[in-house]
């Protein structure tokens, strides 16, 4: 399997890295953190109709770039690297994929090229207040296509106008019943509420449902469809976070290795680890004034720590690991 | 004092002394003025200077007679207990005379302009400078992580008056009066939200001549004074943050002069990284069943309990009158890692809400400003790497680190920020 980057994967990460250390320099992390929104909507699109990113890896029928996760995986290092606030990880690595993953084929043809070039920002919301990563941890109801019930730690979904959202048939559990569903970001009966974050670069939000009525992505039994969602997006965020251990799971989506289950949470426990510890030698590197606000600094110690427990901490993921390679 | 003092002695002199003048009823500064002139306010301090004389092990009795009766004690938190031990050990009768009792009555606030930002653990490195004009002082520079500076009427400063010496010979120290057009401070923000501390530029600020505080070249011994109360008081600072919830004047006086104090300090439990709360989130959380969880907290409590083992008998060796040990140096080093381990416990307890801050925070916001806080630990009074050269050096006598800045004329040694 490949798992060095070629010459026109270096070249497009080097291009990449000067169009966002011009476009986000902290002063405009800063400036955009304080937002309620989180991210300018015309710099937003500029970007995507420019340098073409949400759509990197949807492929050219449905309006993207046709490229894979190891394109994807160089783009959100790079966003990383300069705390890029933008609802990209939440548009791409998240609505896209899931999309991709349950979508029938009319759905990506209609849903895809909006989020591909950028006129669209869109979300996926599966974890609830209790903050579980499982299938078991999803108690939002179906009951036909209205929704009832809370998500929470939604990537930007105050501010999605097209929210997936995973919820079951009443009475199911675990991975049984469950179902991908898509609802507009003004959905009648569907509240939002930002959530205040530690990491101010990176927004999360909370959603109510009441009677939402959603229209079905795809068939019944999501619960395949959820876990390799959930499996892509671990490799994505560790790719965010810190690339390493990340690269390779990053090629091994891409080569649609049996081993993915087992080499997404290994990437995501090891960058979560070793992303904190680099933030933690960061601010001790910088002495006092490496603890203080006017400082970069803490931009990313704040990144480091939300990455290492959002979708689910390096525990956990380390007992994933385990649990797939003793199935 | 004389030989046939005993804690029975001293209990009954303060008790009957108390019984005479203690009431609620007066102000926080004329009550304070009493005990100033009795000497029950300081009763370790000399006679003539506020206090009786007595060996320090009574004071836990005299506390214990104020506490019986609910009577208000001196001005003990902040920065000016520092200046009191200081002033005690080096000032000039000047010194004693203008601001002994105002430091314990309350009336003057005060703050430590050691720290600069070419040498924020390594405060000999000092290039504030100190130039004679005429007969007065002029101080030019920069200080920094300054306590308080916004609050104080008085500075404790080291500054650099002789370039010609060696590091630590050159330095002079003063007592600064904050309270004037070349002094200016500007709020320096942290990163988990609080701005306790400051920056302190001078320009051409002045200071009589009578207000140094010994000879150019022993501003470092002065210095070191101030350093040892403050690492001895650091534990303090947090019992003296609870005031009496009594109704009346005076505890209502006190209670406003503790919330002044404390505010820059508020968050240092945090910083520390709340051991004390770690068993009961597991148990609300109901992680405690989680094995992995388990032996994360087992090794905390195991290094925590160890620390303050440790600490507790270096303190007993040292009320036995025995030498230092090495305990003093390893409680710091052992104290940053306490902390980082106590963040990654609440972090793994706490789960995706430890994304969150404010409000949406668990212990609303308590849990958020423990994971933001804890990174001070290990730099601020001194950062681990300092801490551990203290240890290769004096307890493990390692050879010295190679030092240039130590054996030429200070002014010859190259520094990587220039002083104006």
């Amino acid at each position: 399997m490949r798992f060095s980057f070629s010459a026109e994967q270096e070249e497009f990460r080097t291009t990449l890295r000067r169009a966002l250390e011009a476009r986000s320099p902290t002063k405009e992390v800063r400036r955009l953190m304080a937002t309620d929104q989180g991210f300018d909507r015309e710099a937003w699109q500029k970007l995507n109709q420019e340098l073409g990113l949400t759509g990197i890896h949807i492929p050219e029928a449905y309006g993207g770039q046709g490229f894979g996760f190891g394109e994807l995986g160089i783009v959100l290092e790079e966003m990383g690297r300069n705390l890029l606030c933008a609802p990209y990880f939440s548009t791409a690595a998240l609505a896209a994929t899931a999309i991709l993953n349950a979508g029938t084929e009319e759905q990506k043809k209609a849903l895809l090229p909006g989020l591909a070039d950028g006129t669209v920002t869109a979300t996926l919301a599966f974890q609830e207040p209790n903050g579980s990563i499982d299938p078991d941890g999803i108690a939002m109801t179906a009951t036909g296509n209205k929704l009832d019930g809370t998500k929470s730690f939604v990537l930007d979904g105050h501010t999605a106008q097209l929210i997936v959202v995973v919820a079951r048939k009443p009475g199911s559990k675990g991975t049984d019943g469950l179902s991908f569903f898509t609802v507009a970001g003004n959905a009648p009966g569907l509240a939002r509420r930002k959530l205040k974050t530690m990491d101010e670069t990176r927004k999360l939000a909370q959603l109510s449902f009441k009677g939402v009525e959603a229209t079905p992505l795809g068939r019944d039994g999501a619960g395949a469809a959820l876990a390799k969602t959930l499996q892509q997006a671990y490799v994505c965020l560790a790719n965010e976070m810190v690339g390493g251990a990340a690269y390779y799971a990053a090629a091994a989506l891409d080569e649609g290795d049996n081993d993915m289950p087992a080499l997404a949470s290994l990437a995501k426990a090891q960058a979560s680890e070793a992303y904190l510890q680099t933030a933690i030698h960061a601010v001790q590197m910088h002495g006092g004034i490496g603890f203080t606000w006017d400082n970069d600094t803490h931009l990313w110690f704040k990144r480091a720590k939300s990455s290492e427990i959002l979708l689910g901490d390096a525990n956990q993921h380390r007992e994933k690991m385990i649990q797939a390679w003793t199935q | 004092m004389t030989t046939d003092t005993t804690e029975e002695s001293v209990r009954a002199e303060v008790r009957a002394w108390l019984e005479a003048n203690w009431n609620p009823n007066y102000g926080l500064v004329e009550w304070r003025e009493k005990l100033c002139e009795s000497g029950w306010g300081a009763p370790h301090w000399p006679k003539e200077w506020y206090g009786r004389d007595l060996p320090v092990k009574f004071n836990a009795v005299v506390d214990e007679e104020f506490a019986r009766v609910g009577a208000v004690g001196v001005a003990k938190a902040g920065i000016r207990t520092l200046a009191a031990a200081t002033i005690l050990a080096h000032g000039t009768d000047l010194h004693k005379q203008k601001f002994l009792k105002r430091i314990l009555t309350g009336e003057d606030t005060w703050c430590q302009l050691f720290s600069e930002p070419g040498s924020g653990s390594d405060m000999a490195g000092a290039v504030t400078r100190a130039d004679k004009r005429g007969n007065k002082w002029v101080i030019n520079g920069q200080k920094v992580w300054t306590t308080s500076a916004h609050k104080a009427h008085w500075g404790l400063l080291l500054a650099r008056a002789d370039w010609d010496k060696v590091k630590h010979k050159g330095l002079a120290y003063f007592i600064l009066d904050m309270k004037q057009p070349g002094v200016q401070v500007h709020p320096l923000k942290q990163m988990n939200g609080h701005a306790s501390f400051n920056q302190v530029f001078f320009t051409d600020a002045e200071v009589e001549p009578e207000m140094m505080v010994c000879d150019v070249g022993d501003g470092w011994t002065v210095a070191t004074t101030t350093l040892m109360h403050e690492r001895r008081g650091a534990d303090g600072l947090r019992s003296w943050a609870t005031a009496s919830d009594k109704k009346g004047r005076i505890y209502e006086e006190e209670r406003a002069e503790i919330v002044t104090t404390m505010e820059p300090y508020k968050w240092y439990p945090q910083r520390a990284g709340r051991v004390d709360l770690v068993m009961q989130r597991a148990k609300e959380t109901g992680r405690i069943d989680d094995p992995v969880i388990r032996q994360e907290i087992a090794r905390l409590l195991i290094m925590s309990k160890s620390a303050e083992w440790t600490a507790r008998r270096a303190r007993a060796a040292q009320e036995q009158g025995k030498p230092q040990g090495p305990e003093g140096s390893l409680g710091k080093l052992v104290a940053s890692n306490v902390a980082r381990q106590a963040a990654r416990v609440h972090t793994y307890l706490t789960g995706a809400d430890a994304l969150l801050s404010g409000e949406d925070s668990p212990m609303g916001g308590t849990i958020a400003e423990i994971l933001v806080s804890v990174p001070a630990s290990s730099i601020a009074g001194g950062t681990d790497e300092i801490q551990r050269n203290i240890i290769s050096e004096r307890v493990l006598k390692m050879p010295r680190e190679t030092s240039v800045d130590t054996t030429k004329p200070f002014k010859d040694v190259p520094r990587n920020i220039v002083s104006s």
